[in-house]
């Protein structure tokens, strides 16, 4: 089995979101670059089908060179070689384009990408990538098992959850669950060794145009002072829901 | 031309988020002065959806499509878009719609943009404003192509009636589902129970409840406000609760009306994704927890003793309110 797992190079979830040139870029002094949480479920879940299935594991990641230390991290966790796209991400139709060609020319039965990247919260990547390979797509995947060319999987759904059958390729939109966060997996010194010696095949963009542009960012109003109710006093923190804030 | 809503129901019933996308649908097209249209799935009243200014619905019943199915539903919408020739196609942002959007934005070539939390500026382009970040940000999004998706944010627009004439046409799709995509096998949702993304109130317990025995005073007052439960993310890794109930950054969103952190001190994880929620109510013994900077009211104390008196509290009050 051939598996491609898309990373997300994003903030580290503590860092201060700021922006510059005049509020139209994300502000990167002093932030700390991750592998984005949801694909690092995926990616572990990659590794258990390469241990316990034998499956052979590409990374790839659409980003500057600024993204290698990201993806050079998933070669140490373990993935066998890695693919970088050479151009900035954009746009969610941009970036799943150009997973495509990847997607197609290394002919992978499953394709592991996170339901979204903490950054711009898009949640469009994996299924546009999907509809453009015309591979089978599963949305927010909570359990993934491959027998033969059969995937079974579970699917988070408002208030409960899906049991799902598909057949290969599939491309899946992966978050927490697919491994427990007990078992995820941090590189240890003989991968970064290894990762090291890795193959990183940096190749050009072929996306031609955008359907969004991102422009200015703004931050939340800043928020009043908390009201205190004193904890003998409940009947004030009721009477405060009820009349002032009317949420009950 | 038009703008096309699709409007999710479940067992024929349509949902909030339904009526708040169609409310949105709505002020796009009298933005743009043209008609707006829904697309439904074996709903059982689409006229409901003229409450909300929708002039037609295609209502699409057939049995084949009773179960909700990504590739199928996004196919028939897109055909429904094509023959309408829908400028602007809005959905909200419940877990399906999410998961249909960008295989219809494939098929339209459309720009899409999520978490949409305000009407579009079309005074120069079409510039929306969406959360970034996990609503640590907004950032004002052009989408730039000839058709466009909106993802509206649950409760960010809210509902604005605007009473019209319906029409409701019983829809026809060319559409056959494919034998080759993905089956649904089975569906296991807890009937009883309202979810965190329909929920106006949302109770959420953190490590400060020191363990699964001490949940029935988070249920009890879930129970007692009709509200969804949730938690913190070690609660759910140590296994005290379902994943599912996993709220947060790296859980799921919440955007309720009311939502009420009990043992929960407020890491800036957390904090990103319950900041949507209208109301936040914390109680936590330390008062030096930073979830007080992000609370509109809160209670110094311990939860052990403050919850089962509120919940008793507020079952008088709902028993002279009702
Ligand atoms: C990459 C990453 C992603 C993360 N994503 C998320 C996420 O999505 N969601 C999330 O929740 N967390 C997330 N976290 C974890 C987050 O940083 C915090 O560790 C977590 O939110 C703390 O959970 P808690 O508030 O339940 O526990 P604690 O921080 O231990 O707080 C417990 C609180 O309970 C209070 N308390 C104790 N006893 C009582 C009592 N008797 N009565 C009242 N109050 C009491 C304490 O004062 C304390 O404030 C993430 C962390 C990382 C690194």
């Amino acid at each position: 089995m051939k598996i491609l797992v898309c990373i997300s190079h994003v903030p580290d979830t503590t860092s201060k979101i700021n922006f510059t040139d005049n509020d139209t870029k994300f502000d990167t002094n002093g932030v700390q670059f991750v592998i984005n949480p949801n694909d690092e479920f995926g990616l572990t879940r990659a590794m258990w089908f390469k241990e316990k299935q034998g499956a052979s594991v590409d990374v790839v990641t659409v980003g500057s060179k600024e993204t290698e230390p990201t993806i050079r991290k998933a070669l140490a966790i373990g993935a066998d070689q890695a693919i970088r796209v050479d151009t900035e991400p954009k746009d969610g139709f941009q970036v799943a384009k150009e997973l495509a060609k990847v997607a197609k020319d290394g002919n992978y039965d499953l394709i592991i990408a996170g339901r979204e990247s903490i950054d711009y919260n898009g949640g469009m990547v994996p299924g546009m990538l999907a509809k453009l390979i015309g591979a089978n797509f599963i949305n927010t995947c909570v359990s993934l098992e491959i027998e033969g060319d059969k995937a079974t999987a579970i699917r988070e759904i408002d208030g409960g959850k899906e049991t799902l059958t598909s057949s290969l390729p599939l491309v899946i939109g992966g978050q927490k669950g697919l491994v427990e966060e007990s078992d995820l997996k941090i590189p240890n010194m003989r991968g970064i060794m290894m990762a090291r010696k890795k193959p990183l095949n940096v190749v050009e963009p072929v996306a031609d145009g955008l359907s969004t542009e991102a422009k200015k960012f703004s931050k939340p109003a800043p928020k009043g002072d908390v009201k205190l109710v004193d904890a003998e006093n409940i009947d004030e923190l009721i009477d405060l829901l009820h009349n002032e804030a009317k949420a009950i | 031309m038009s703008v096309l809503v699709y409007t999710e129901s479940e067992n024929g019933k349509f949902k909030k988020a339904a009526f708040e996308a169609a409310s949105y649908a709505k002020g796009i097209a009298k933005q743009l002065g043209i008609e707006t249209f829904a697309i439904s799935f074996n709903a059982e009243n689409a006229n409901d959806l003229g409450t909300y200014g929708v002039e037609k619905a295609f209502n699409l019943s057939n049995e084949n499509f009773s179960k909700f199915n990504a590739e199928a539903y996004a196919e028939v919408i897109a055909e429904v878009a094509k023959a309408q020739d829908a400028k602007v196609i809005v959905l909200s942002q419940s877990a399906n719609a999410k998961y249909l959007a960008p295989l219809l934005a494939v098929h339209l070539e459309a720009g899409y943009a999520s978490n949409v939390v305000e009407l579009p500026n079309t005074e120069n382009g079409f510039v929306v404003k969406r959360t970034a970040f996990t609503n640590k940000a907004f950032n004002e999004t052009a989408i730039t192509t000839d058709a466009k998706i909106i993802g509206v944010s649950s409760n960010a627009y809210g509902l604005h009636e605007a009473e019209t004439d319906i029409q409701v046409e019983d829809y026809q799709t060319n559409v056959v589902l494919s034998e080759a995509g993905v089956q649904v096998q089975s569906v296991d949702k807890n009937k009883d129970k309202v979810s965190i993304a329909d929920a106006e109130i949302v109770i959420s317990g953190g490590r400060g409840l020191k363990g699964p025995e001490n949940w029935h005073l988070v249920e009890d007052l879930a129970e007692t406000l009709g509200a969804a439960t949730a938690c913190s993310k070690p609660v759910s890794d140590m296994g005290w609760r379902p994943h599912s109930e996993h709220v947060g950054q790296t859980g799921k969103p919440v955007a309720s009306n009311l939502y009420i952190a009990i043992g929960i001190s407020g890491a800036i994880q957390h904090l990103a994704g319950i900041n949507a929620s209208k109301v936040k109510v914390v109680i936590n013994n330390d008062a030096e927890a930073p979830f007080f900077k992000a609370a509109d009211y809160g209670i110094v104390g311990d939860a052990f003793e403050v919850i089962p008196k509120l919940t008793e509290k507020l079952k008088e009050f709902k028993a002279n309110n009702a």
